[in-house]
């Protein structure tokens, strides 16, 4: 009687990272941007996606990682949430995945920094590990205001 | 079975929305019922609002509702039948009637449930004015309280309703009035029949929402085509699109329409307020209300129905007096209240005004000081429309005992803060005696506004027109001599006035800016291109690398994440489809320290003694003459001079100075600040001149010394050690006095501040 639950996967920095797909609204590829001035490192820009303004994240600076290099351009995985979509920009875009819950362990207590933070937990698949995001919590990113530079 | 609970909830939805406005129109029809103006048709539609909510109360098992709303379906159906007459004590009853299934509608709304109140007083009084005369038709009598009877045995909280003592049923009818006969046409009509509304639909708000943005993306499309078209040779395309462009502004606009509603919406329940306000007070008021059709968006029409309720509660209650008061200062005994709206320049007017006593400026004052609002020196300073003004200060209130009307505490305040929130303003004018104006100006709607575009630091920003002023370019030798540095603060003189300074590429960080790099930029530059802008009653340049071009902007909210940026007020798409980010003008300047954090309305008197706590603020310091150093706000000092001690001249008792044309007073600073000692009469030659102008008028503060500028977080360490200062701070290591700048003015030149009326900054 396990249940089987579809995630959106994505790599960043070469790990690899699921979002529950019922939280994606769609994955588009790079946008032109706008930066906001004051706000926070990991607020990349907004972007126009069909006259609905969306703020886009920076994954790799949410999550701590090194930035990126060479002239791909990251794309954009658009996430819905109470306060409308936020898109969490990753280096690629992998399948959507079908994973038994028997295959969730819980993250590892001795998981460190904003990972413990934001990873849910982690599905073993059969030659790689897939951490599940909490995406309430990675898009929660309060701005410390303008004071904060 | 969760469907099932989704369709009652949204069958309630429905009667919610429904009975609410039925109500709302019930009252109206009451209210014309009781001035003898309702047609024959009035008790019918009366009877069907009631009707309706019973009936459809019933089918959602809300038995409460039903059963009060049947109690009074049987008085309004004698009504109609011309059973019972149209008295006082009778409009009263329904309208208490329509009050109490108001009450259980809105628990129903908040709460889910019918609420625990107890009408079974309310249905007596419905009943016994039934039976007052239903009583001499003996058949009559008893069906009533049969009818009731049938809702009895619902397990409702409501107390059982026992039908009226006989001896109350018997009493003579009040109203010895022969009874109308049936009105023609009100057999023929049945009690359900649709009422002439099929013309319109109800739709939901979101739905207009989603058009108005699809719109908004249609214009931006049609704006690339156009674009695109403009070197194309082919005819047909060149038509087309020409043809897009006029479909799609016609939309936009009817798009938009839709969102619009009349103002008369709002005001449809004001006469109903007004009776009950007025019939509270004992006082007799007319309404009149003109330009009902004034539309405005759905938006602000929300935001301005509870400003708008209070201000008019509140003219009754303390403008409009009783009648005897009326009689004795030879008006007629009935006040008068008018609501008037009208469009004018792209906003929306609202008028309120009232015949009534005005406002009493010597109790506002008073008042004030009671509350420790503004100290009396403060208030025997302010002009009369700066004193009328101290009404919108928070914790004010007028009413000399708290009535049940107006006066619980929420008061002008939130009024002023409410519209202010919307982008309005208002403001009173009282004739004493005669009465009262209050005036409103709000935009017409929150979602496209205009604004300026501006370039900075390779970004495009919008600046809502609401606050800009005028925009200045300096170009060569201007920009070099025009904009001056105090100690790195950089300062424009705006027409004799001096114009705090900020960079927008410096308060956004674009650019990284030092003071150094920012001088250098500013000689590299071919032009400053300065936008002046108003916010919080204080003026600023804000300078920034282009200017583009003012356009129609749709105004969208920023994401959670960035809220916290004051300085944006949100964002809009650009024609190319591009983000750009739309200024908020106070948050802007509040970053830059140009206005309070805190907006402080606390202090009447901004413009002069402002910021005396715990800000930044740029001072100058100078010896009084005396070895005193006093300090006052750069921001008050208009020029700062030297004059030969020759060209010093008498006019009377006062000296005065001939400066650019006008012949200004002099006032020694030294022999207005209480020292002990006599002051050395001999002036050092050049005299130091310290120029404050205000309105046109200028005065000379003659110093023995400048001593310097500092940008200090001043704190009052020691309240007024004496006349002519506000308090001690400590600047530099040394205590520093803060010269009361208006107070010198006063005393030596009384007629400095008269005549105008403006010197308050709100």
């Amino acid at each position: 009687m396990s249940t089987r639950k579809q995630f959106c996967t994505f790599s960043l920095n070469g790990l690899f990272f699921g979002v529950e797909v019922l939280r994606v609204q769609e994955v588009i590829r790079y946008q032109e941007m706008t930066a906001v001035p004051l706000a926070p490192a990991m607020v990349e820009g907004l972007i126009n996606l069909r006259g609905q303004i969306v703020t886009a994240i920076d994954l790799r600076r949410r999550l701590e990682l090194p930035p990126r290099t060479g002239d791909s351009l990251p794309l954009n995985v658009v996430v819905r949430s109470d306060d409308g979509a936020v898109s969490l920009l990753v280096d690629e875009i992998g399948d959507v995945v079908e994973i038994d819950d028997e295959a969730f362990e819980r993250k590892p207590e001795t998981l460190t920094g904003v990972a413990r933070e934001l990873v849910q937990g982690v599905y073993k698949l059969r030659d790689r590990l897939l951490l599940v995001l909490d995406t309430e919590r990675t898009i929660n990113v309060t701005s410390p205001g303008s004071h904060a530079q | 079975m969760t469907t099932n609970d989704e369709l009652q909830q949204q069958l309630i939805k429905d009667l919610l929305i429904e009975s609410f406005e039925g109500l709302d129109r019930f009252d109206r029809e009451m209210l014309a019922l009781e001035k003898g103006a309702g047609t024959s048709d009035t008790p019918n539609i009366i009877f069907r609002v009631i009707h309706t909510i019973k009936g459809t109360a019933g089918c959602l098992g809300l038995s409460k509702i039903e059963s009060v709303a049947h109690v009074g379906e049987n008085l309004l159906s004698a009504l109609r039948e011309g059973k019972v007459s149209v008295t006082p004590p009778l409009i009263n009853a329904l309208l208490a009637y329509a009050d109490a299934l108001r009450e259980m509608l809105r628990s129903l709304e908040t709460e889910r449930h019918e609420g625990e109140a107890d009408y079974s007083e309310l249905l007596r009084r419905l009943q016994d004015l039934n039976c007052e005369t239903a009583a001499p038709v003996p058949p009559a009598a008893p069906a009533a309280p049969a009818g009731w009877g049938l809702f009895e045995e619902e397990p409702s909280a409501e107390s059982p309703v026992t039908p009226p003592p006989a001896t109350v049923a018997k009493a003579p009818p009040i109203m010895p009035e022969i009874e109308p006969a049936a009105r023609p046409g009100s057999g023929g009509t049945p009690a359900n029949a649709p009422s002439a509304a099929d013309s319109a639909i109800r739709v939901n708000v979101d739905q207009l929402d989603k058009l108005m943005n699809l719109v908004g993306e249609l214009v931006l499309a049609r704006n690339q085509i156009v674009q695109h078209c403009g070197p194309a040779q082919d005819h047909g395309l060149l038509a087309a699109s020409q043809r897009l462009n006029l479909i799609t502004t016609e939309l936009q606009e009817g798009v938009m329409k839709t969102r619009m509603q009349p103002i008369g919406n709002i005001w449809a329940k004001f006469p109903r307020v007004v009776r009950d306000v007025a019939g509270e007070l004992g006082k007799e008021v007319q309404l009149v209300m003109e330009g009902n059709q004034t539309e405005l968006d759905r938006t602000i029409i929300e935001a301005i129905k509870d400003p708008l309720t209070h201000i008019v509660r509140n003219a009754i209650d303390h403008g409009i007096e009783g009648p005897a008061e009326r009689r004795a200062a030879g008006k007629p005994d009935t006040g008068m209240l008018i609501l008037r709206a009208f469009h004018e320049g792209g906003q929306v007017n609202i008028e309120i005004m009232d015949d009534g006593r005005g406002v009493n400026i010597v109790r506002v004052k008073q008042k004030a000081i009671e509350r420790g609002l503004v100290s009396v020196e403060q208030a025997g300073r302010l002009s009369d429309r700066e004193a009328l003004n101290l009404i919108f200060l928070p914790g004010f209130s007028t009413a000399e005992k708290v009535t049940n009307v107006s006066g619980r505490g929420v008061g002008m305040d939130v009024v002023k803060t409410n519209i202010e929130k919307i982008g309005g303003a208002v403001d009173v004018v009282s004739d004493s005696g005669r009465g009262s104006t209050v005036k409103i100006k709000i935009p017409l709607t929150l979602a496209i506004i205009p604004a300026l575009i501006v370039t900075s630091g390779g970004e495009r920003f919008a600046i809502p027109q609401v606050s800009l002023l005028e925009l200045v370019r300096l170009e060569d030798d201007q920009k070099r001599k025009g904009i001056e540095l105090l100690c790195g603060t950089p300062v424009y003189r705006l027409r004799g006035r001096l114009l705090p300074l900020c960079y927008l590429n410096q308060q956004l960080k674009l650019v990284p800016a030092t003071a150094g790099q920012l001088a250098a930029d500013l000689a590299q530059a071919d032009a400053v291109n300065m936008v002046v802008l108003q916010a919080d009653g204080r003026q600023f340049g804000l300078v920034v690398d282009q200017i583009n071009d003012t356009e129609e902007i749709v105004v969208k909210p920023l994401g959670k994440q960035l809220k916290g940026i004051a300085c944006f007020a949100g964002a809009t798409i650009m024609g190319d489809g591009r983000v750009a980010l739309i200024l908020d003008v106070l948050g802007l300047a509040q970053h830059a320290n140009i206005v309070s954090e805190v907006r402080d309305r606390a202090q009447p008197d901004k413009a002069r003694t402002d910021q005396t706590v715990g800000d930044r603020q740029t001072l100058l310091l100078f010896d009084a003459g005396a070895s005193t150093r006093m300090a006052i706000p750069l921001s008050m000092v208009a020029r700062l001079e030297e004059f030969p001690r020759k060209s010093l001249e008498r006019s009377g008792e006062q000296e005065v100075i001939q400066y650019r044309g006008q012949i200004i007073p002099l006032i020694r600073v030294a022999d207005h600040i209480a020292r002990v000692g006599i002051l050395p009469e001999d002036l050092s030659d050049p005299m130091q001149v310290v120029i404050y102008a205000e309105n046109g008028r200028s005065v000379g503060l003659v110093v023995g010394r400048i001593d310097d500028i500092v940008e200090e977080v001043i704190t009052v360490k020691r309240e007024s050690s004496g006349r002519g200062t506000l308090g001690s701070v400590v600047i530099k290591e040394k205590v520093t006095d803060l010269l009361d700048v208006s107070a010198i003015i006063r005393a030596a030149d009384p007629a400095f501040y008269l005549d105008h009326p403006a010197t308050l900054a709100a």
